[in-house]
């Protein structure tokens, strides 16, 4: 017994070992370094112990903006591509022929590097010397006037952003929608049928009542990944975001701890455990909301 | 006659029906194909662009939807202007030897809590669920400094460490090992096998399908890995294709060479592209098991 006791930890070892160097003393680690006030990367000392990182970061304005950037890509993305992405998996599930075909294609994006694919983004929205570029021709063509979406207004950063956002994180919502529609039982349709219910109907108090479980855990997951977008922003900005004005949280917690502005372990982890407490507070609204409409 | 009548509505009613739903049905297939197009344009816009020449991407002001003169040039420049050669074969070591040290971890671990007996095991499993809670971005931080502390910046140790257990690979495995009926370890163990030996013989080759999941979307998540290879090298030897783009983009060819830049991203979809049309079944069935996305 005492010989199996030891066996089973001896398995275990690679993976404790890993993962103690590499998360749980990393976890205890942040919290020390987000208290350690004048800290110094080179001769690893600091001043005292205090709230001051989180004061500091909280006034800088690149923090700010870059909290602003990221609530309003959240506020965006996640609604709508959940929603396209419900409409997208009801018309896959009321077709049969080149359903398959369709389900693949759609799922494409999934399996790409975003920071390649996110050059072609760049290529297609930017406004050059040499060309308005695809989609101010497509806008011209409708009789807007073409803007520079890369290098331009905010607005128009913000609109490419959130499209290439949605585009990166449909085919997740839609593999998942999708299944969860196929699972529903058919004899719940059957029974409706006969009764002559309506399309809509059916919809609203079948369909979506069955699959709502699912729909739940794509806004929850669907927040928690919008809140902590940032290569999406470097493929499309370049990594210099702070210039651009298109920085998020993430990208500030690395801007911190790296690059040109870096060498501040302590503010990176001052924001990024803020970071951790927004996503924290989100995740719980989400919850309290669910549980309420369940006891309803 | 009045039931000649309602023959008449009748079939009125039914061909009313179906032309609804004739109609509903091209509404939903425009609406798929659309899309569709709006899914792969930008892999054509990709594939377009990259055979393009430079002079003729540029003489341009209306980009042209077809090119009538292909080039290969720009994949020649991809290799030899910038090194892309390099960090395509960077991102390969990487890739399969965090690969093939994550699924060493991650066996032993699962087979442990799947199959052994010993004291503390639950409580183990419990606190490595809980860091399934954990983000990244939390401990990234402190990582940094870690692997610069052991100088282990620029080297492929720094990449490939922090990265080789997963808990959620972990849980996957288990779940599917404890689906061996013990009938076959007892017995295993009545001819005096080892546990070490039926784990190679015997687990794995059953558990083979789930494994080969493990491994894709590995491999995936490994080609894709962009924010720590981009902390830990600032030595071009050791980028891997995702900071190979960005240098690219911000220092490569020159800003405006885009057919080649193209081309460069084309080089690096392709194997992703590849594994997606041979897999995409397994592919997709194990990311809806639970699989997020990063």
């Amino acid at each position: 017994m005492k010989n199996n006791n030891l066996k089973g930890w001896l398995y275990l070892l690679p993976a404790i070992l890993f993962l103690g160097i590499f998360m749980v003393y990393p976890l205890i680690d942040v919290v020390v370094y987000s208290f350690e006030e004048g800290y110094n990367f080179a001769s690893q000392t600091y001043r005292g112990v205090g709230g001051y990182n989180f004061s500091y970061v909280l006034h800088d304005p690149f923090f700010l903006q870059a909290v602003k950037n990221t609530f309003i890509l959240v506020i965006i993305t996640v609604p709508l591509s959940t929603g396209i992405a419900l409409l997208i998996s009801l018309a896959l599930s009321s077709i049969k022929p080149l359903k398959e075909l369709f389900q693949t294609v759609f799922f494409l994006p999934y399996v790409t590097n975003t920071l390649a694919v996110g050059l072609v983004f760049m290529v297609l929205f930017k406004k050059t010397a040499y060309s308005d570029g695809m989609i101010n021709l497509l806008i011209q063509a409708f009789g807007g006037s073409s803007v520079d979406f890369i290098d331009g207004p905010y607005w128009a950063k913000m609109l490419v952003t959130c499209l290439y956002t949605i585009w990166v994180v449909m085919p997740f919502k839609i593999l998942i929608l999708t299944s969860a529609l196929a699972s529903v039982n058919q004899q719940y349709y059957n029974a409706a049928k006969v009764d002559g219910t309506s399309k809509f109907r059916i919809f609203t108090r079948i369909t979506l009542p069955m699959i709502s479980p699912m729909i739940f855990y794509l806004i929850i997951t669907g927040f928690i990944g919008a809140f902590k977008a940032y290569s999406d922003e470097v493929a499309l900005f370049g990594t210099n975001l702070n210039a651009a004005g298109m920085n998020t949280i993430v990208g500030y917690v690395y801007d911190m701890l790296y690059g040109d502005s870096g060498g501040y372990p302590s503010y990176a982890s001052a924001a990024a455990l803020i970071l951790f407490a927004i996503v924290l507070t989100i995740t719980v609204i989400n919850l309290m909301i669910r549980g309420k409409s369940n006891a309803a | 006659m009045s039931q000649v009548n309602d023959q008449k509505t009748l079939d009125q009613i039914s061909r009313a029906a179906k032309t609804r739903k004739t109609i509903l049905n091209v509404v939903i297939y425009v609406f798929l194909a659309l899309w569709g197009l709006i899914v792969l344009f930008p892999f054509y816009w990709m594939l377009l662009t990259s055979i393009k020449s430079y002079s003729s991407y540029n003489a341009e002001y209306i980009p042209k939807f077809f090119t009538l003169s292909p080039t290969l040039q720009n994949y020649f420049d991809a290799f030899t202007t910038v090194d892309l050669g390099r960090y395509f074969l960077n991102t390969i070591i990487f890739t399969v030897a965090t690969t093939a040290l994550m699924v060493v971890v991650i066996t032993l671990a699962a087979f442990a809590f799947a199959r052994l007996e010993f004291k503390g095991k639950n409580a183990a499993f419990g606190i490595f669920l809980s860091l399934m809670m954990i983000p990244t971005e939390l401990v990234v931080i402190t990582n940094f400094v870690t692997i610069t502390n052991w100088d282990m910046r620029n080297t492929f140790w720094g990449l490939i460490l922090p990265s080789v257990t997963s808990v959620f690979y972990i849980y996957l495995l288990k779940e599917n090992f404890e689906q061996i009926p013990d009938e076959l370890y007892k017995a295993a163990k009545v001819d005096g096998t080892s546990d070490m030996k039926y784990l190679l013989k015997v687990m794995i080759p059953i558990c083979k399908p789930t494994m080969v999941t493990i491994v894709i979307l590995k491999v995936i998540e490994c080609w894709n890995s962009y924010v720590w290879p981009r902390l830990i090298t600032d030595d071009a030897k050791y980028f891997l294709v995702s900071n190979g783009i960005q240098e690219i983009r911000e220092n490569g060819f020159g800003r405006e060479n885009i057919p080649a830049m193209m081309a460069a991203v084309m080089v690096i979809s392709i194997p992703l592209i590849i594994l997606f049309l041979i897999f995409h079944k397994k592919i997709m069935e194990g990311v809806s098991r639970g699989g997020t996305k990063g």
